[in-house]
C-alpha cells in the first residue's frame, strides 16, 4: 500500500496497473490456515459429524449449511476445541510453530490460541459476553488476559473497537444487558476481534435478530473480514446469509458433507439432491 | 483471453425423479483481448447458461473453459474467487447486495477488496456514478430501494469500477434511456480500447452492431442440432 | 483447666490430622486453595469456623493464643473464640501481639510486626477471588490451574471504570509467589503490604467453603494493579484520637446523633501500648 500512497499524478492509471498484476491486498499464502482431516464425532451410536475434511485459506469465509441436527454445530465445536472429536486432525497454522494439530495441544496452549488468534461468535450474545461486566471490560478482557496492565491503553483500545462495531463510545461503561440484541451481538464481535485473531468461528451470528439489524451486522462482518484479512467458519441455516458472506460452502446432512464448492455455484447449480431440495425450499421475497 | 472448448452442460433434477436436462453441448469460442463478442440466439437457448459457466457460477461437467491463465472448469473455488476479484468482471441483470449498504460503498467494494484505500476507491466510484447519472443525493442510500433502471446503472458502475481484463455483460443496455445507453456504450468502448476481452448478451441490435466484432449463435450449441 | 469432656482443642485427632495435611499442602503450594472436609463446629458458619478448625489443628498445649476481630480483642467474636479454646484446649491466652504464638484474626493483620515464631490464622468467608465474576467453580479452578487471570484484572478495570480508581478497599486480590491469585480475606487493603515477605506462617481457613490456603514465611505477595493505577495502601487521613498514632489503621466511631465522630486505632492492643508510650 505504501507504493500506492506514494504515487502522484495519474493515480488511477498506476493503481490499475498494479492491482491488475498483483491482484490482492493479501499475498498468496503458502498454505491453508486451517486443515481439517477426517474429523468424526459420535454421541454413543449416534453420529454427530463424520469424516469431515476441508482446507480454509487465509482471508476466506467458509459457510457450513444444513438443517438442525445436520451436525454443523458439532463440527464447529470440534474445530474450536469445545468438543473433543473421536477421530481426525484439526491443523491450525500457528504464528510461531506453523501447522499444529489443535486436538493434541495441551489445554493451556489451546486456551491461549482461543483468546488470541481465534474468535468465537455465539448465536446468543449471552453465551459470549459477561453480562455483569461493562462493555469496556468485556472488550478489554482479552487484552488483560494477554498481559495488558495499562488501564488507559486498554480503555483506548476498547473505545476504538466499540467505534468500529458502531456502538456509541459514550456507552463504554454500560453493561450489555442495557443494550439491544443487535448491539450485544456487535459487542460480542468487538470482544472477540480486539486481539486481532486470524480465525473466527461463528455460530448463527445473525440468528434471532431483526432483518434490518441482520443487514447491518452482515455489512459489518463483511468489512471486518475484508479489512483484517480474517478467515471464518460460519455455521448457519440461512442461505441468504451465506450468499452474502461466504466464499465457499459446505452442505451437511446427517453428519456428513454432501456437497462443497463456491457459494454461488452450490446455490445456483446444486448437484446433490439434498442441496437442490434445500435451495428450492427457500422462500422467495 | 476467454477460451471455451467443447463444453457441455446438463442439469440433474433430483427432486423431479432424477430427470436429466441436457441444455448444451459442443460449445466452443474464444475472445481475444480488445475484442467484443456477442452471444445471440433465442431466449432459453443457453446464452446466460454459457455466461454463468464462464463466471464459474454453473459447474462445467464436460470440456474446458479458460480465462487468462486460470482454467475455470475444475478450478478450486479459491482460484475462481481470485479470478473474479482481479481478472474477470460480470455485469448481471440483477443487483445482489447487502441491504442498507450505501450505493457509493456498493460500487467501491470491488476496489476495497483489492486493497485500494477507501478514499480513492470512493472517488473512483463517485466518478462512475456521476457519469451514469446517479445523483449524488442517492449515493448514501442503499440501491435496493432504487428503480430498475437505477439498479442496473449501479450494477454497471460496479462492473466497470475496476479495469478487469475480461468482462461478461448480460444485457448491459437494457432498460436504459438514450443518454445512459450512450454512456454505457462509451464505457464498453473504453474497456475494449484498453484491451479488455468482452463477451456479452445484447438484445439491443444497434448496440450490438456498434460494439461487437463478432457474433456467436448459441443455437449451434443446443443438443441435437450439433455444430 | 480444660474441660475433660473434649479432646484437646475440641476436634478429634483424625480430623486434626486431615486438616494438617491440607495445611501442609497449602504451604507447599502457596496461594492454592486446598479442599478439606470441614466439620460442623459448635458455632454458626460465618463466625470463623474455618479459622477455628485451622487453629485447633495446629494448636499445642504450650501455645499462647490471641484472638482478634477487626483488630479488637474484646468484641463478641474474639471473646467467644478465645473462651472456646480456653475451655477445650486449656491454652494460655493474651491480648498482646508480641506475646502470642498463635493469632486467630478476622479482617485485620496486627500493626505490630509479626515474627518467625508466630502463626497467623485468618477467618475467610469466600476464598475464591473470582467468585462474583465467574460463578462456576469448575471454571475458576481451571482459571487457577492455567493461571489465566485476565478475568481478575477485569474486576479491577470495572472498579476504575465505575469509580475512577480501584475502589476495592478490602479483600483486595493478590498474586502469590508469581503464581496463584489469592483472596487475602476481607482485610483492609491497608494491610496488604504486611502479607508480603512476612516472617510468620499465615494460614487461611474457610469453613463453609471447605478450603484452606497458606503463605509460607517470606513469601512474595503482590497486590494486583494497573501500571497507570498502581496499588496504594490507604487509610483514613487522621491520627488516632486515643494514642495519636498517625500510621495505624483507623476505625471511624460515631459518638453522638449530631454527626460527632472520632477516629481510633482498630488494633486495640497496638493502641493501648502506644498510648502507654511503649508499643
Amino acid at each position: 500500500m505504501a507504493l500506492l500512497d506514494a504515487s502522484g499524478g495519474d493515480i488511477f492509471r498506476e493503481e490499475e496497473a498494479r492491482m491488475t498484476s498483483s491482484s490482492s491486498k493479501y499475498p498468496e499464502p503458502d498454505g491453508p490456515l486451517l486443515s481439517v482431516r477426517s474429523v468424526t464425532k459420535r454421541y454413543g451410536a449416534r453420529i454427530g459429524c463424520e469424516d469431515i475434511s476441508f482446507d480454509l485459506w487465509p482471508g476466506e469465509v467458509l459457510g457450513v449449511v444444513g438443517e438442525s441436527g445436520s451436525g454443523k454445530s458439532t463440527l464447529l465445536g470440534c474445530l474450536s476445541g469445545q468438543l473433543r472429536p473421536d477421530a481426525g486432525e484439526v491443523l491450525f497454522d500457528t504464528r510461531d510453530r506453523g501447522p499444529v494439530d489443535t486436538l493434541r495441544m495441551s489445554e493451556p496452549q489451546r486456551r491461549h490460541l482461543a483468546r488470541t488468534d481465534w474468535a468465537f461468535v455465539h448465536q446468543n450474545p449471552r453465551d459470549g459476553l459477561r453480562m455483569g461486566v461493562s462493555a469496556g471490560g468485556n472488550v478489554g478482557e482479552r487484552l488483560m488476559a494477554g498481559g495488558a496492565r495499562h488501564y488507559g491503553r486498554i480503555r483506548e483500545a476498547a473505545s476504538d473497537w466499540l467505534g468500529r462495531v458502531e456502538i456509541d463510545t459514550g456507552r463504554i461503561d454500560d453493561r450489555p444487558r442495557q443494550f439491544s440484541g443487535g448491539m450485544q451481538q456487535r459487542l460480542q464481535i468487538a470482544r472477540n476481534l480486539v486481539s486481532g485473531p486470524r480465525l473466527a468461528f461463528m455460530d448463527e451470528p445473525t440468528g434471532g435478530l431483526d432483518v434490518s439489524v441482520q443487514a447491518r451486522l452482515l455489512d459489518l462482518l463483511r468489512g471486518l473480514v475484508r479489512d483484517m484479512g480474517l478467515s471464518a467458519v460460519l455455521v448457519t441455516h440461512d442461505l441468504a446469509v451465506v450468499r452474502l458472506l461466504a466464499d465457499r460452502l459446505i452442505v451437511m446432512k446427517d453428519g456428513r458433507v454432501v456437497e462443497t464448492g463456491l457459494t454461488d455455484q452450490v446455490l445456483d447449480d446444486p448437484q446433490h439432491d439434498y442441496t437442490q431440495l434445500l435451495v428450492s425450499s427457500v422462500l422467495q421475497v | 483471453m476467454i477460451e471455451v472448448q467443447n463444453i457441455a452442460k446438463e442439469f440433474t433434477l433430483h427432486n423431479q425423479g432424477g430427470a436429466v436436462l441436457r441444455v448444451m453441448e459442443g460449445a466452443s469460442l474464444t475472445v481475444a483481448p480488445g475484442e467484443c463478442v456477442a452471444l445471440t440466439g433465442a431466449s432459453g437457448a443457453g446464452k446466460s447458461t454459457l455466461m454463468r459457466m464462464i463466471w464459474g457460477n454453473y459447474r462445467t461437467d464436460h470440456g474446458m473453459i479458460r480465462v487468462g491463465d486460470v482454467e475455470v472448469s475444475g478450478a478450486k473455488p479459491r482460484r475462481i474467487i481470485a479470478l473474479r476479484r482481479s481478472t474477470l468482471g460480470y455485469v448481471s441483470q440483477f443487483l445482489r447486495v447487502v441491504p442498507r449498504v450505501p450505493t457509493l460503498r456498493v460500487v467501491a467494494e470491488p476496489l476495497l477488496v483489492l486493497g485500494m484505500a477507501e478514499d480513492r476507491a470512493e472517488a473512483r466510484a463517485a466518478e462512475l456514478l456521476t457519469r451514469l447519472n446517479i445523483g449524488e443525493n442517492l449515493w448514501s442510500l442503499s440501491p435496493t430501494t432504487f428503480s430498475g433502471g437505477e439498479q442496473q446503472r449501479v450494477n454497471i458502475a460496479r462492473g466497470f469500477v475496476h479495469p478487469y481484463p475480461a468482462l461478461l455483460l448480460d444485457e448491459p443496455t437494457a432498460s436504459l434511456d438514450a443518454a445512459n445507453r450512450e454512456t454505457v456504450m462509451r464505457l464498453i468502448e473504453e474497456a475494449k480500447a484498453r484491451g479488455a476481452a468482452i463477451l456479452g448478451i445484447f438484445h439491443d441490435e444497434a448496440a450490438r452492431e456498434r460494439l461487437c466484432d463478432r457474433q456467436i449463435d448459441v443455437a449451434d450449441f443446443v443438443p441435437g442440432r450439433g455444430a | 483447666m480444660s474441660d475433660q469432656a473434649y479432646n484437646f482443642a475440641y476436634l478429634d485427632e483424625g480430623t486434626k490430622r486431615m486438616i494438617r495435611r491440607a495445611i501442609l499442602k497449602g504451604i507447599a503450594v502457596p496461594g492454592y486453595q486446598v479442599p478439606f472436609a470441614s466439620r460442623e463446629m459448635p458455632m454458626p458458619y460465618g463466625w470463623g469456623t474455618g479459622g477455628v478448625q485451622v487453629t485447633a489443628a495446629v494448636l499445642t498445649p504450650g501455645d499462647v493464643l490471641k484472638v482478634i476481630d477487626q483488630g479488637a480483642d474484646d468484641t463478641t467474636n474474639a471473646v467467644s473464640i478465645r473462651k472456646f479454646f480456653q475451655r477445650t484446649a486449656g491454652v494460655a491466652t493474651t491480648e498482646r501481639t508480641n506475646e502470642a504464638t498463635m493469632i486467630q484474626t478476622r479482617h485485620r493483620i496486627p500493626e505490630t510486626p509479626l515474627t518467625g515464631d508466630q502463626i497467623l490464622v485468618y477467618q475467610v468467608p469466600i476464598p475464591e477471588p473470582m467468585r462474583f465474576l465467574e460463578p462456576r467453580e469448575t471454571e475458576t479452578r481451571r482459571i487457577h490451574a492455567l493461571a489465566d487471570y485476565g478475568l481478575m484484572q477485569v474486576r479491577l478495570y470495572e472498579d476504575i471504570a465505575r469509580h475512577g480508581e480501584i475502589a476495592t478497599s478490602y479483600a483486595y486480590p493478590v498474586e502469590v509467589a508469581g503464581r496463584y491469585v489469592m483472596d487475602p480475606s476481607p482485610i483492609p487493603k491497608f494491610d496488604n503490604p504486611k502479607l508480603d515477605d512476612c516472617p510468620a506462617i499465615q494460614l487461611f481457613g474457610a469453613g463453609r467453603e471447605q478450603r484452606i490456603y497458606a503463605l509460607p514465611p517470606y513469601t512474595h505477595v503482590r497486590s494486583l494493579d494497573f501500571e497507570d493505577h498502581p496499588f496504594t495502601a490507604s487509610k483514613a487521613d487522621h491520627a488516632c484520637a486515643i494514642c495519636g498514632s498517625g500510621t495505624s489503621y483507623l476505625d471511624e466511631v460515631i459518638t453522638d446523633d449530631a454527626g460527632g465522630r472520632m477516629f481510633v486505632c482498630s488494633d486495640t492492643d497496638y493502641c493501648a501500648q502506644n498510648a502507654k508510650g511503649g508499643a
